[in-house]
């Protein structure tokens, strides 16, 4: 199957600074991918010349066999959500959900039809006579993301949609964006700075660094088996091992620790908890094990007693987990 | 904010007293004058109460001139917020090189306050019958401005003095209202199809369209009630509201104090209404607004 | 996009000039005095009418007044309407509006109506009196930019938190005033000052109204009997006006960053 956006050796420069370094990565349709790294890696940029914002100082951009690296932004047929949602602030709810499609001359009666069962979809009925300054930052995004898909488009692009948001509504909307993009089977960008966000919600992650595409995989593939130090780090929490015991550049996840032996245990480290953080579901120990700091994540247990600061642990780990890390 | 609960007895004396000159100025210097004024017009020469002042105001004399004042004004007020919208236009939203809008702002501050009489000079250096630009046209173009019908001691030569602090006053108030205009409401009406055009149609306009409305009544009303631009640059030859009110304040021109003050009441109800008018548009046009 | 680049040149060049030329052409006049060559013999001559140091020099000293007597009047309101006295906001909104609806011309028709020599308060009756009118006409006509200009300075400071610090701290209601509150508002008082000055010190209708020697009055006298130094007059109004926004402008480099809270 062809891919249905193709982005090839997209390089961009702003003077001698060049943000965007050669990046390649080809999906299909209806696929949510998440663009992920630091701010500064390139990664809103990419998302800019996919939308027209900013013109690619060399390479391309393809959706659905057609280049779009020289259309303008109008012409492209995208639909884009803003971090900052963007509404226009002098059109009611429903005009403002109706804009894409009075532009492309659809005739009013059908707006106003595509208006009420865009609103139905995200939950919204009834809020086409509302001003945006009227609602919430919530559903003004709700709004936002119903403008940008009301015209039908090839592709939808998310900038930081819940970056502005509070942390309960963030982890409901994000599942609301994925129902609807898995309901329409749209084909979905979206841009974040914030791994837990992307992993949670994507089909596959390119997670970014310093302009450069590090690694791009499903959500398990990165978490599992990052092909870079960075992606190492910046995805998950990660414990340095120390060097004496298991050589250079070994690191584990702290809930692939365990303080009682399991069948493939094949290594034991013993240290003294210097700090227990009761999180839920999850209990995070900070163990000093001869003076290198691991934290282990294990469940939380209703019956047992939790451990003590104080107490010494043995810590078990089995070889297969451990990551060695790149450059 | 904070507890006034506390003293209740000493605070609140005290901060009364500090709003107090205040109030006072705000009675003595604008309200009592006012009042007195509004008052004077309805009072005749033996202080009865008489509507005959108003009506002596509609003498082709008097209407005339309030006529010329507001078109006078208006033309300023009009021309001055179109030209200052685009110019502002230009140098906030034109991609021209940073340097020049800190430029257009320090003078437009200089501009707007370069009023009165040395404004009238200036013109008359310039537009006047030997000013640099009438005789440049004359002798090097051979186009002679004031044969061709052109007077800078008429309507269209004040207008075209008024917008020398005209504009600049409207690159001022209107400024801030286009730098309120986020850059991702244009990006997001071209991602749904927009061109240029669209976007300032249905966006940008309606947007900017309550603060053009309030420059240009604070536009109007300070052309209206302009005087010493008028008065250095014509003497008595253009006769506008403002000069004959000052002659009637000088030296009684319309031998009736009564009608004087009917003539300053007329002024402040036009540019009240000038106000109301904004108000009320305003009003309409920002529903959607906190 | 290249279009829109050349309708901005365009528009900025086209009213560079409108706002160029005429500050050119006075320049150029006012050069023109002695026949056949440039000087500044109209300068000269205007620094040498002693009715020019004369009526100068009175505007100054009642343009200082004013900016003194603007300062009293505004601050303690501003500052005590902010903190305790909210539902007063629209009240001095309005009145401070005023002045730019009801003309200039029109307020001093009315004080000499209401305070001339035979009525309960004669400002008009003495020379003193007159000069003290005056100066409270000034004062507001200044009102909507001193208003303004406190009014955003106290914005910035976020004056409640500090008032609260400084009365934490053991600060008596004058104290705050003077060592906390002014110092953080100086720039924006000084704004308003430079400000009140550029609009006072070259006034004409009220001053020729009330029959003082101020520099108004004096520009439109030379303006009937003179031909070359009213040029000169109108360049060295330009570059006082210049340097009062000037200042401001300056002024501004300092002023305190806005604060994270503001109401």
């Amino acid at each position: 199957m062809a891919a249905f956006l193709e982005v090839s050796n997209l390089v961009k420069s702003f003077g001698t600074n060049t943000v965007v370094k050669g990046v390649n990565f080809a999906f299909e349709k209806g696929e949510f991918i998440s663009l992920l790294g630091p701010s500064g890696c390139g990664k809103t940029t990419i998302l800019r010349m996919i939308a027209g914002f900013e013109r690619p100082t060399s390479g391309s951009i393809r959706v659905d066999g057609e280049d779009l690296t020289h259309l303008k932004p109008n012409q492209r047929k995208l639909g884009m959500v803003f971090q900052a949602y963007a509404l226009f602030p002098n059109l009611t709810v429903g005009d403002n959900i109706a804009f894409g499609l009075k532009i492309a001359g659809m005739p009013a009666e059908q707006r106003r039809a595509r208006v009420e069962e865009m609103l139905k979809l995200i939950g919204l009925p009834g809020f086409e006579k509302r001003f945006p300054y009227e609602m919430s930052g919530g559903q003004q995004q709700r709004v936002a993301l119903a403008r940008a898909i009301a015209p039908k488009p090839r592709l939808l692009l998310l900038d930081e949609p819940l970056s502005a948001l509070d942390a309960k509504i963030r982890v409901s909307l994000r599942e609301e964006i994925r129902a609807i993009q898995q309901d329409l089977g749209i084909t979905t960008v979206f841009v974040t700075h914030d791994q837990e966000e992307a992993m949670s919600i994507s089909d596959r992650i390119v997670v970014m660094n310093a302009g450069n595409l590090d690694q791009m995989g499903s959500p398990h593939e990165i978490y599992n088996r990052p092909s870079t130090r960075f992606v190492a780090t910046f995805v998950g929490q990660l414990n340095t091992l120390p060097e004496a015991t298991f050589g250079p550049s070994r690191a584990i996840r702290p809930e692939l620790i365990s303080l009682a032996p399991r069948p493939e245990t094949d290594t034991t480290l013993t240290g003294t908890i210097s700090d227990v953080g009761f999180l839920g579901s999850v209990v995070r120990l900070r163990v000093d094990v001869a003076g290198t700091p691991i934290n282990i994540d294990t469940f939380n247990i209703n019956t047992a007693t939790p451990p003590q600061r104080g107490d010494t642990v043995t810590l078990h780990l089995a070889a297969k987990d451990v990551l060695t890390l790149g450059a | 904010m904070t507890d006034t609960a506390a003293k209740p007895h000493r605070r609140i004396p005290w901060d009364s007293l500090a709003v107090l000159p205040f109030v006072i100025f705000a009675v003595m210097f604008l309200f009592l004058p006012t009042l007195s004024l509004m008052g004077a017009a309805f009072t005749d020469r033996t202080g009865n109460f008489t509507f005959e002042n108003i009506a002596g105001l509609f003498t082709d004399q008097i209407l005339a001139a309030y006529w010329i004042s507001i078109r006078i004004s208006g033309a300023s007020a009009i021309l001055g917020a179109l030209i200052g919208l685009a110019l502002t236009l230009a140098i906030i939203r034109g991609k021209l090189p940073q340097g020049l809008r800190s430029a257009v702002m320090t003078f437009s501050g200089v501009a707007s306050n370069f009023a009165g009489v040395p404004l009238a000079f200036a013109f008359i250096a310039t537009l006047g019958r030997l000013g640099l630009v009438t005789i440049i046209l004359k002798t090097v173009f051979g186009f002679d401005m004031y044969r061709s019908g052109f007077n800078l001691f008429s309507f269209w030569g004040l207008t075209l003095t008024y917008l020398y602090f005209q504009i600049p006053l409207m690159v001022l108030t209107i400024a801030p209202a286009i730098d309120g205009l986020k850059k991702e409401w244009n990006e997001a009406a071209q991602t749904l199809g927009a061109n240029t055009s669209q976007f300032w149609r249905y966006i940008g306009f309606p947007i900017l369209w309550p603060s053009v409305l309030g420059t240009l009544s604070l536009l109007f009303a300070n052309a209206f009630g302009a005087i010493a631009t008028a008065w250095a640059l014509t003497g008595s030859n253009l006769n506008i509201v403002t000069v004959l009110l000052y002659n009637q304040i000088r030296g009684d021109a319309l031998q009736n104090p009564g009608l004087g003050a009917a003539l300053a009441l007329g002024m402040i109800v036009i540019t009240s209404l000038a106000n109301v008018i904004y108000l009320i548009v305003a009003a309409r046009a920002e529903r959607w607004m906190k | 996009m290249k279009s829109q680049k050349f309708w901005a040149w365009l528009v900025f060049i086209l009213g560079g000039a409108y706002f160029i030329v005429p500050l050119a052409a006075t320049f150029e006049f006012s050069l023109r005095m002695r026949r056949g060559e440039y000087s500044f013999d109209a300068y000269a001559s205007v620094f040498a009418d002693p009715y020019f140091a004369s009526s100068f020099t009175y505007s100054v000293i009642v343009g200082l007044f004013t900016i003194v007597v603007g300062i009293l009047v505004v601050v303690p309101a501003v500052y005590f309407v902010r903190l305790r006295m909210p539902w007063l906001r629209p009240f001095m909104e309005f009145v401070t509006l005023l002045p730019l609806v009801i003309p200039a011309l029109v307020l001093v028709y009315g004080y000499i109506r209401l305070y001339g020599s035979s009525s309960l308060i004669p400002f008009t009756g003495s020379v003193l009196g007159t000069d003290i009118l005056l100066t409270c006409a000034y004062v507001t006509l200044a009102l909507p930019y001193m208003y303004r200009a406190v009014d955003n300075g106290m914005r910035t400071i976020d004056i409640g938190t500090l008032t609260e610090a400084a009365q934490i701290a053991g600060a008596n209601q004058l104290q705050i005033i003077g060592q906390i509150i002014l110092p953080n508002i100086l720039i924006a008082i000084l704004s308003g000052a430079f400000l009140t000055f550029a609009i006072v010190i070259g006034e004409f209708t009220i001053a020729s109204l009330l029959n003082r020697p101020a520099f108004g009055p004096y520009l439109v006298g030379i303006g009937t009997n003179r031909a070359y130094e009213p040029a000169a007059l109108a360049i060295i109004s330009f570059i006082i006006t210049w340097g009062a926004m000037g200042m401001i402008n300056v002024l501004g480099r300092f002023a305190p960053r806005t604060s994270a809270r503001t109401d």
